[in-house]
This record gives structure tokens, sequence and C-alpha cells, in this order.
């Protein structure tokens, strides 16, 4: 296990990069603690695959340097950085049987056959594929596959670190909670540093003590789940992170008063922003929906099952709210909105509020 | 469930029916026909029962042919099969070289057969060919007119230049379909340079060597046109393969009986060694 260190790191697929848009990866810096879990969550062609292959040796980056437990290891090959990467797709060796498959990575490093043997009905049990040891590989289900190739990446007990980029997207809906959480049980028993990418914030969410939310090629936000819910440092994270997204709307400040339109709106504390454009987000979770406050239209209500998401007009924008299975609509709807979810964002950037 | 029944649906295969009766059936039965007979012109034909089969079978001419043809087939194989997957391999999988191979792979294979017999036939000549002129030049004896080695070799290499590509373009059909993820995890794996052939590349193109090996088989067993062509059966009888022994009989010396008996049998064993082959590839798919 190791402490992953990506120090200024860019990459380009051009051969020439000269302006910021030819970067598939603008600029990341951050360090992957040893043992930790985290999710990769951006949605496609943000750079999160690019990162991951960088980490594991499969691609070099054009600028930066990559560090494990404070080695530098950026020229050094997949084989050398002794990483375990699995991929969207299974990957199986179809003509080995389900033992042989798992016990490939290990005879490939000359890893003497009795310790072989012990690791390899070990990562059965863990996957639970112990009766297929003998079963040729290419006659299983697209989730046995997968969990091979889950195994292969976890049979080997000294790796830095295991990547897994989007390995749940060919898995049944209900194997992928069953998965999910033997990854993270097995994260808890043997502390592997894990980075997992994914577009699926459920996903993210659940598997990862630390999300880092990527967007056009750069970290716009790392934190726990909490934290990316609460306070989206920037817009991006609001709208991605959170079914439906947050509602941003365009205000004016002064002082402790918010405006929009012809609404007031008192804020918990008076935003240090003085410049850019200014807007407040505020989580459909946090709009109370009542009979005082701001009026509003009802455009539409969706009934998602445990609640329900009430489309509306405020001041000709588009707001959503979310109320309780229970709740209905009053006649004149109003909405407020609870201070504790106002978040303002100068240039689409996170400002705290003072006192 | 309420299935209408009826046989209206003949119909529509009735003109694949007709066509193939008087391409493949009907010619068929007359070969059938003249095997059981004997004929001195005149269109006289007198009943000759199994007469010729016997005769065919007991005769070394016959053997010799077949087991000529089998060796041949047996190294053309041996050859074509490694070196197509080997240059499969070596062919570059993206940017301009791609088009580049692949007209070059399809040259060969788009020169009708007489025209490749033809060109190896100069080619190899001592006297203004330019492969045999200087070989002999530099020293190599060489005369594929006179020499019944020289003339194996010829034809081996003319086969090997004209029908390799098949078995590139197979292989590298098989190759390209392999997601990229494979190779990578093979490098995360550690696996060498061996074992992605031998458990990733190999198992992807066994569908296609098959393809590629049943193929090139029954067109080496049938072959007739290039060796004709180059060597004409010769020097003595050293490249008569079957074919040409069966034209020589058939048109040269006008046995109608014996020809047609030899196309039978000769009928039959392409029949049973595809049935062969196809079983095995059945067999390995019902694995699967």
């Amino acid at each position: 296990m190791a402490r992953i260190d990506v120090n200024h790191v860019r990459h380009s697929y051009l051969p020439n990069p000269q302006k910021d848009a030819d970067f598939a990866l603008r600029e990341v810096h951050h360090t992957f603690e040893d043992g930790g879990a985290y999710a990769l969550l951006g949605p496609s062609g943000c750079g999160k695959t690019t990162l991951l292959n960088i980490i594991s040796g499969l691609l070099h980056p054009s600028h930066g340097q990559l560090l494990f437990n404070g080695r530098d290891v950026t020229n050094l090959s997949t084989q050398e950085r002794n990483i375990a990467q699995v991929f969207q797709f299974p990957v199986i060796y179809d003509t080995m049987t389900v033992y042989d498959n798992l016990a490939f990575p290990l005879r490939n490093r000359g890893v003497p056959e009795a310790d072989v043997d012990r690791k390899v009905r070990e990562t059965l049990e863990m996957i639970d594929l112990a009766s297929w040891a003998r079963k040729k590989a290419r006659g299983l289900t697209a989730d046995q596959k997968q969990k091979i190739s889950l195994g292969r990446g976890l049979v080997r007990s000294d790796v830095n670190a295991i990547l897994f980029d989007e390995p749940l997207t060919v898995i049944d809906p209900h194997m992928k909670w069953v998965l999910r959480s033997q990854l993270k049980q097995l994260h808890r028993r043997f502390g592997y540093t894990m980075v997992y990418v994914t577009h699926d914030q459920t996903e993210a969410l659940t598997f990862a003590d630390q999300v880092v939310v990527m967007y056009d090629g750069g970290i716009v936000q790392i934190g726990t789940p909490a934290e990316l819910f609460e306070r989206p440092r920037h817009t991006f994270v609001g709208y991605f992170i959170g079914s439906p997204g947050m509602n941003v709307m365009p205000v004016a400040i002064d002082g402790r008063t918010a405006t929009l339109g012809s609404q007031r709106i008192e804020l918990p504390g008076a935003p240090k922003a003085d410049s850019g454009a200014i807007e407040l987000g505020i989580r459909p979770e946090y709009v109370r929906l009542g009979r005082d406050g701001m009026a509003v239209s009802i455009s539409k209500v969706e009934d998602v099952g445990r609640h329900k998401v009430v489309r509306a007009k405020l001041e000709g924008r588009d707001i959503a709210a979310v109320i309780g299975e229970d709740e209905t609509v009053p006649a004149e709807p109003k909405v407020r909105f609870d201070p504790a979810g106002i978040n303002i964002y100068a240039d689409s950037w996170r400002v705290e509020m003072g006192a | 469930m309420d299935k209408t029944w009826n046989n209206k649906a003949w119909f529509l295969v009735l003109p694949v029916l007709v066509l193939v009766a008087f391409t493949a059936v009907v010619p068929l039965m007359t070969v059938v026909n003249y095997s059981v007979q004997d004929t001195f012109g005149n269109n006289v034909f007198t009943w000759a029962g199994t007469e010729w089969f016997e005769e065919l079978l007991s005769s070394s001419r016959f053997w010799e042919a077949m087991v000529r043809n089998l060796i041949f087939s047996f190294i053309i194989l041996a050859i074509e099969v490694p070196l197509g997957i080997f240059i499969a391999l070596n062919m570059p999988k993206k940017g301009w070289g791609v088009p580049v191979c692949l007209v070059l792979m399809s040259l060969p294979l788009l020169i009708p057969w007489n025209v490749v017999g033809t060109i190896w036939q100069v080619f190899g000549r001592n006297d203004i060919g330019l492969l045999g002129y200087y070989l002999n030049a530099i020293g190599i004896d060489y005369n594929y007119v006179q020499d019944p080695f020289d003339a194996w070799v010829t034809i081996i290499v003319m086969d090997v230049w004209h029908w390799t590509s098949l078995v590139v373009l197979l292989c590298y059909a098989g190759l390209v379909s392999i997601p990229d993820a494979f190779y990578q995890a093979a490098k995360i794996d550690g696996a060498s340079r061996w074992a992605v052939f031998r458990y990733i590349q190999l198992p992807k193109m066994q569908r296609v060597l098959l393809i590629a090996v049943l193929l090139r088989f029954m067109d080496s067993f049938m072959i007739y046109t290039e060796p004709f062509v180059v060597t004409g059966g010769g020097p003595g009888n050293s490249t008569t393969f079957l074919s040409i022994d069966l034209v020589k009989t058939a048109l040269g010396q006008f046995d109608l009986g014996p020809a047609a008996a030899m196309s039978l049998v000769y009928f039959l064993i392409i029949l049973l060694l595809s049935w062969v082959f196809y079983t095995v590839m059945t067999n390995y798919d019902a694995e699967r």
C-alpha cells in the first residue's frame, strides 16, 4: 500500500499542446493518502480515466510528477509500479480456468506455486467463486467475469494501490450493490489504497471516504459525501451531485440580503463577494414549499417514490423543491429558502459568508 | 400459439433448388453415370460396374498423386499459418500504415490464378527470369524444369506468396477486434509478450484461424491452375497433384469412366475432410 502524490500533473493526447483546451487533464495536484478509499467522479470526458491511467502507468503524463510513498515513479512502467487495475468491461483470459486466471498475475511475477495456491484460494473465497475454480472462465456470466477481473486485482496483496475504472457498468443493479459492499468490506479488512472512477454519484458517494469531483480536465472539489452535498465549492458540483441538482440563480448582494428580481432573501451572513457574476445556490431539499414566502407557479410535480419533486417558476426561473411523500402543494404556493442550505457563488466558485 | 401451416414457403426456395439442381446435382449425376460405364466413342456406352473404382484404388499413380497432394497441403499450411500470424501481429493497428499494409496484402489475392502461374513461370526461368537467372548467377543450381526439388520449391514459394495474405487478413481481423483493455490488463498483470500472444491474441484468433486453415486446406487440395501453368505436373510426375492427374486422365486420355470414378473419390475425400473440420469447429463452439 502506498501514499500517492500527484504533483502538478498535466496530460495532453496531442503531440504539441499549446492552449489549455489541448489538455485532457489540465492540472491535478493531489495526494491520495495510504489506505484511503477515493472516488473520482465526473461526467464522461472530464479526464478521470486519464488520471487513473496516469496513476497506473498505462499513460505517461506530459507534465508533472507522480510519487508512491515519496519515490518518483513517473517514468516507471506499469509492472514496476505494482498497481492493480480493474477495467470497465471484464477482462478474462477465457482459455484458462477461473483458478488460472487468478493465478496469472502471481505466476507472471514468479511467485512460488505454494504461495500462489494460498493466495488464489483466499481470493476465490473473497469473491465467492470457490466452487467455480476448475471451470473454464469463458462460460461465466458478465458479473462472474467481472468478479474475476476484481479478483486478479485483489490477489496480489503487495500492490501499491487498486484502481477501478467504472467496474460495475456491465453488472446488474442488484449485483452492483452486492459487489460494491464487498469492495467496501475488503477495503475495511485489508486497508488497500483504492481509487474508483465512476460517473454515477450513488456509486461514488457510497464507496468512497473522499470523493474527488472532476470537471473539464481538472479537480473542482475534494470532500466527503456530506461536504459535497452541503457545501459544493463550484456550481458544477451543485448540479452534478444530488437528484435533482442544486438550484442556481443569479442574484444581487447587498450586505446580508440577496435580491432576486423583486424578491429579497435574507442570508445567514454577509458574503465576501464584490466582483464577478454572483449566484445563489440552494439544494431542492432546502427549498420549503408553503403558504408564506416568495410566490411561485407550479409547473409539474414528480412523484419519485420516497418523496416528490416539485418543479416551479420563481421570478421566471426554473426551481425545484423536494417535499415529503405525504405533503401536498398548497393552493397559492410560496417558497422560503432555509438559510442553512444557502451558498453564494462568485464566477461559479463558492464564497464564504461572514457572520 | 396458433401457427398457420402451409407449404407456400417452398416456392421461395424453389429458385435456389432449381439452380443447385442444374449446377451441382445434374452434373454430379452425370459423373456418377460415367463412372459405372465404359465407352469407346460414338456415344456407345457399356456397363462397367465398379471396375473403374477398383482399378483406381489399386493404381499406384492415384495414390502417389494423393500423397503428393497431402504433403503439399501440409507444407503450405505449416508455412502460411505461422507466417500469416507473424505478419498480422506486426502490422500497424492504426495510422496511415493500415491502409497501405491492407492494400499490399490484398494485391496477390487480386491476381487471377493463371496469371500468378505465368508470373512465376517466367520469374523462375533461368534464361530470362529475374529469379532463375540470378540464382544461377550467384552459383545456386536452380532449374524447376528439370529438378523435381526445385519445382516443388517454386510451387510452394508461389503458393505462399499468393495465399499467405489471406491468412494475414483473417488474423488481422481477429486481432483488431481485441479491445485495448485486454492489453492494458495484461500489462497490469505483468504478462510477458509471449503470454499476451498465448492467452489473449491466440484465443481471439482461434475462430478465424480455423476458417483460414479450412480454406487453405481445401484450396491447396484442389490446386490445379498454378502448378499446371508453371510445371505442367513435371518434371516427370513430381508435381502432378490430384486435379492435374484427373484432367490428364479425362481430357488428355479421354478416359471418361476412370476420370469420373476419380472425381467421385476425390469429391468424397473433400467432403469427408470438410465434415471433419466442420465437426471440430462446431464441437469447439459447443464447448464454449
